[in-house]
C-alpha cells in the first residue's frame, strides 16, 4: 500500500512538474529592458515572444539550409563570439565565394534601432533578414524555395506547430520567430554596465578612457545603446565610393553618410567601418586623431581636430574594452544547438 | 379624359418609385467581381512576343506587368463611403487566376463611384511581414528598401541603353521624400453598380502599360530603363496616376 501512495505521489509530481514546463515554454517571455535603456521600438506586437518560438528563430538562424546551396547561414556571417557580427571579413562572405560590399554589422539590442543596414534601408526588424535570404552574393535563395524546404522538413513541421499552434508554414511565421530571436539578444552586462549599476568599478586607465570618450565620441555614440540611431559621415574618404544613406532618401545632403554603429562589443567585432576597412581598434583612433578625410558631409563635430594624444588613444581603447559582454557573448540561449 | 388618364398615369408612376424608394431599404451583404484586361495603348498586352512603340516612336516589348490595386472604396449618391476592409489585389498579366479578384461580404447597395490606391498604403509598407498578396514572397517588396514595388514592368527596347536592352521599371515608394502612392477614382453614372445578396456585378478595368512612359511626361528608353524606386520613380508614378486606368464596363 505504501508503495502505491508513493508511486502515486511521485507519479503525480513528475505529471505536475512536466505540465508546468510545458505551460512555461508556451508562456510569453518577457523582455527586460536594462536599467537606462530607452522604450524599445520593435514592440512585438502580434508577435508575443515564447520560448518555442525563439528556439524555432534560433534552428533558422544556423540552419543553412537556409541558402541555395546549403552552405550558408544567418549565423555564419553574424557569430557569436564576434558580438553576431563577422570576425576578420571585412565584408561579408556569401554563397559561391561572394563578397558583398558590406561588413556585416553586431546583432544585438535590435528592439532598440528604428532601422536597419547601414543606410537604414530597412525600417522593421521583421524583414532584416529578407535581404540576406534573397541577395545573389548573401544566401542568393527565393522566399518560395525556402518555403518548400521547411514545409518538407518534419523538425520544421513540429516547431512552427508548437511555437504558432497552427500547422500552416507562412513567411510571415518565419520572420517573426527570428524577429522573436534576434529581438531578445540584449546585450547589457558589461563591465561597463556593473560600473553603472556600481557593481564594479573601472581602472583608472579605463576611467580616464571613460571621460575622454565622454567628451569626444559619446554624442554620436551615445551612451548607453553606443549610439544614437542617426547617420553621419566620419570622415573615411573625400568621396564616398558607397553612397550610404543617400542610397534611400536620394538626397545629396546624406552621401556618404551611414549609421553610427553600437561600440559595445567592439573589442570582438573586428573589422570596423562599413566596409572593415580597419582592423584594429588603434588604426580606429589613429582615423579620428589625424587622418579625417573633408568629405562634404563630414560631421560638424569632427571638423575640430579631437586633440588625441596616443595616451588618450590607449585610455579610450581601455574604455572600450569594457563594453564586452561575455555573459552575451557565451549565452548559450544564443548559441547554435 | 385623357388629361385625367395621364395625370393619374403620372400619380401612379410618381406613387410607385415613391413607394420604390420607402421599401428601398436594400440590406445584406453580396460580392462585386474585378476585371482587369491589361493593354498596351489600343492593343492587347502579349508578354514577351509583341511589339509595341513609345509616344517617341521606340519599340519595346514587356516581359512582366504586375501591380497593387488596394484600399478600395465605394461610393454611394448621397456621397457615403464604404472602405473595404483589407481589400488588396495583386494583378499579374502572367498569371490568369490574379486578373479577376473579388471582394465578398460588401453591404448591398447602389454605388455610383470607385476609387483605389495604385499601390500599397504607406502603414503597410512599414508594418513588417505581411501575408497574402503582401507576403513578401511575391518579390513585390524591396529587401533593402522597406516598401513594396507598386508596379512592376520588365521588358526590353532596343533604344535602351541599359545591358541587353533591358527595361527595369519597378515603382514605388512611401516615405516623406519618395512617395509614389497614388489614388484613381472611377464615376460609375450614368450607370449604378447594383449590388445585392442575390447580384454580383461585374466591373472591367483596362490597365493600360504605355500609360507608364505618357501623360504628364513622355519617357524616352534612352532616358529612362531602369528604376528601383527612388525619386525618378515618380515621373512614372505620376503619369500612371493619370492614364494607367479606365472602367471600361459594368455588369449588374
Ligand atoms: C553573407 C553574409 C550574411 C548572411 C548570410 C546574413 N547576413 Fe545579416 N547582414 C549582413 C550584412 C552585410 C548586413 C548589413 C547590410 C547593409 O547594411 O547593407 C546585414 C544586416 C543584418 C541585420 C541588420 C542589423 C542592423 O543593426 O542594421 C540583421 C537583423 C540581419 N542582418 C540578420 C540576418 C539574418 C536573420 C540572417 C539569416 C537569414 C542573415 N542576417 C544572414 C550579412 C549577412
Ligand atoms: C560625428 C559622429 C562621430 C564621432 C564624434 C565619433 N564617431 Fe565613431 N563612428 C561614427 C560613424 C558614422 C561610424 C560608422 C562609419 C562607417 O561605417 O563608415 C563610426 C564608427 C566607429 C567605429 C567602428 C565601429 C564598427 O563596428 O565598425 C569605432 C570603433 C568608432 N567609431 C569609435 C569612435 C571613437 C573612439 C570616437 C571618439 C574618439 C568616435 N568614434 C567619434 C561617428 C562618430
Amino acid at each position: 500500500m505504501k508503495k502505491i501512495t508513493t508511486f502515486l505521489i511521485v507519479g503525480c509530481i513528475i505529471f505536475l512538474i512536466s505540465c508546468a514546463k510545458d505551460k512555461d515554454l508556451n508562456k510569453f517571455l518577457s523582455i527586460e529592458i536594462p536599467a537606462g535603456f530607452p522604450q524599445p521600438v520593435y514592440q512585438f506586437t502580434n508577435n508575443q515572444p515564447t520560448q518555442k518560438g525563439f528556439d524555432l528563430g534560433r534552428m533558422l538562424f544556423y540552419d543553412q539550409g537556409l541558402s541555395k546551396d546549403g552552405t550558408v547561414s544567418c549565423g555564419d556571417c553574424h557569430q557569436q563570439f564576434a558580438g553576431f557580427g563577422n570576425l576578420d571579413h571585412a565584408t561579408s562572405h556569401g554563397v559561391d565565394n561572394c563578397f558583398g560590399k558590406r561588413n556585416a554589422p553586431v546583432l544585438f539590442n535590435l528592439t532598440f534601432k528604428d532601422n536597419f543596414f547601414l543606410d537604414g534601408g530597412v525600417t522593421n526588424l521583421e524583414l532584416a533578414p529578407l535581404n540576406a535570404m534573397t541577395d545573389p552574393c548573401e544566401m542568393a535563395n527565393d522566399l518560395n524555395k525556402i518555403l518548400v524546404y521547411l514545409k518538407s522538413k518534419p523538425e520544421y513541421q513540429q516547431a512552427f506547430q508548437k511555437a504558432f499552434d497552427s500547422d500552416e508554414i507562412t513567411s510571415q511565421k518565419m520572420f517573426r520567430a527570428l524577429a522573436q530571436f534576434q529581438g531578445m539578444m540584449i546585450s547589457a552586462d558589461s563591465k561597463y554596465d556593473q560600473v553603472k549599476a556600481k557593481t564594479a568599478q573601472f581602472t583608472d586607465q579605463e576611467l580616464r578612457g571613460y571621460q575622454l570618450f565622454s567628451a569626444k565620441c559619446a554624442s554620436c555614440h551615445k551612451e548607453p545603446l553606443f549610439s544614437d540611431n542617426s547617420f553621419r559621415n566620419n570622415g573615411l574618404d573625400i568621396t564616398s565610393l558607397d553612397l550610404g544613406r543617400s542610397t534611400i532618401t536620394s538626397l545629396a545632403s546624406d552621401d556618404g553618410k551611414f549609421k553610427v554603429p553600437t561600440l559595445r562589443n567592439v573589442e570582438v567585432s573586428r573589422p570596423y567601418m562599413h566596409d572593415g576597412r580597419f582592423k584594429t581598434l588603434e588604426q580606429v583612433l589613429d582615423h579620428y586623431q589625424n587622418n579625417i578625410k573633408p568629405n562634404k558631409n563630414l560631421d560638424p563635430l569632427l571638423k575640430q581636430d579631437l586633440a588625441l594624444t596616443d595616451t588618450y588613444k590607449a585610455d579610450i581603447i581601455a574604455f572600450l574594452k569594457t563594453l564586452t559582454d561575455l555573459t552575451f557573448l557565451k549565452n548559450p540561449k544564443y548559441s547554435e544547438e | 379624359m385623357k388629361k385625367l388618364l395621364l395625370m393619374v398615369a403620372i400619380a401612379a408612376v410618381a406613387f410607385m418609385s415613391c413607394k420604390k424608394e420607402d421599401a428601398g431599404e436594400i440590406t445584406g451583404s453580396g460580392t462585386l467581381n474585378f476585371e482587369f484586361e491589361n493593354v498596351v495603348g489600343n492593343q492587347p498586352l502579349v508578354l514577351t512576343t509583341q511589339n509595341y512603340t513609345n509616344t517617341k516612336g521606340e519599340s519595346y516589348k514587356v516581359d512582366m506587368f504586375k501591380y497593387y490595386v488596394s484600399n478600395i472604396q465605394l461610393l454611394k449618391a448621397d456621397g457615403s463611403i464604404y472602405n473595404v476592409p483589407e481589400s488588396y489585389f495583386l494583378i499579374d498579366q502572367s498569371d490568369a487566376s490574379t486578373l479577376k479578384p473579388s471582394l465578398s461580404n460588401l453591404p448591398a447597395g447602389d454605388y455610383t463611384k470607385i476609387s483605389y490606391t495604385i499601390g500599397v498604403d504607406s502603414a503597410r509598407n512599414f508594418a513588417g511581414a505581411q501575408t497574402g498578396v503582401l507576403a513578401p514572397e511575391k518579390a513585390m517588396f524591396w529587401s533593402w528598401n522597406s516598401g513594396y514595388v507598386f508596379v512592376k514592368m520588365e521588358g526590353t527596347s532596343p533604344t535602351s541603353t541599359a545591358a541587353n536592352h533591358n527595361l527595369i521599371f519597378h515603382i514605388g515608394g512611401a516615405s516623406a521624400t519618395v512617395n509614389a502612392i497614388r489614388k484613381v477614382s472611377f464615376n460609375i453614372d450614368p450607370n449604378i453598380l447594383r449590388i445585392r445578396t442575390d447580384k454580383s456585378p461585374i466591373i472591367h478595368f483596362k490597365a493600360d502599360v504605355a500609360a507608364m512612359f505618357n501623360g504628364k511626361q513622355n519617357i524616352s528608353f534612352a532616358t529612362y530603363n531602369s528604376m528601383h524606386g527612388g525619386l525618378p520613380a515618380l515621373i512614372i508614378a505620376d503619369n500612371y496616376a493619370q492614364g494607367m486606368f479606365s472602367l471600361d464596363h459594368i455588369h449588374n
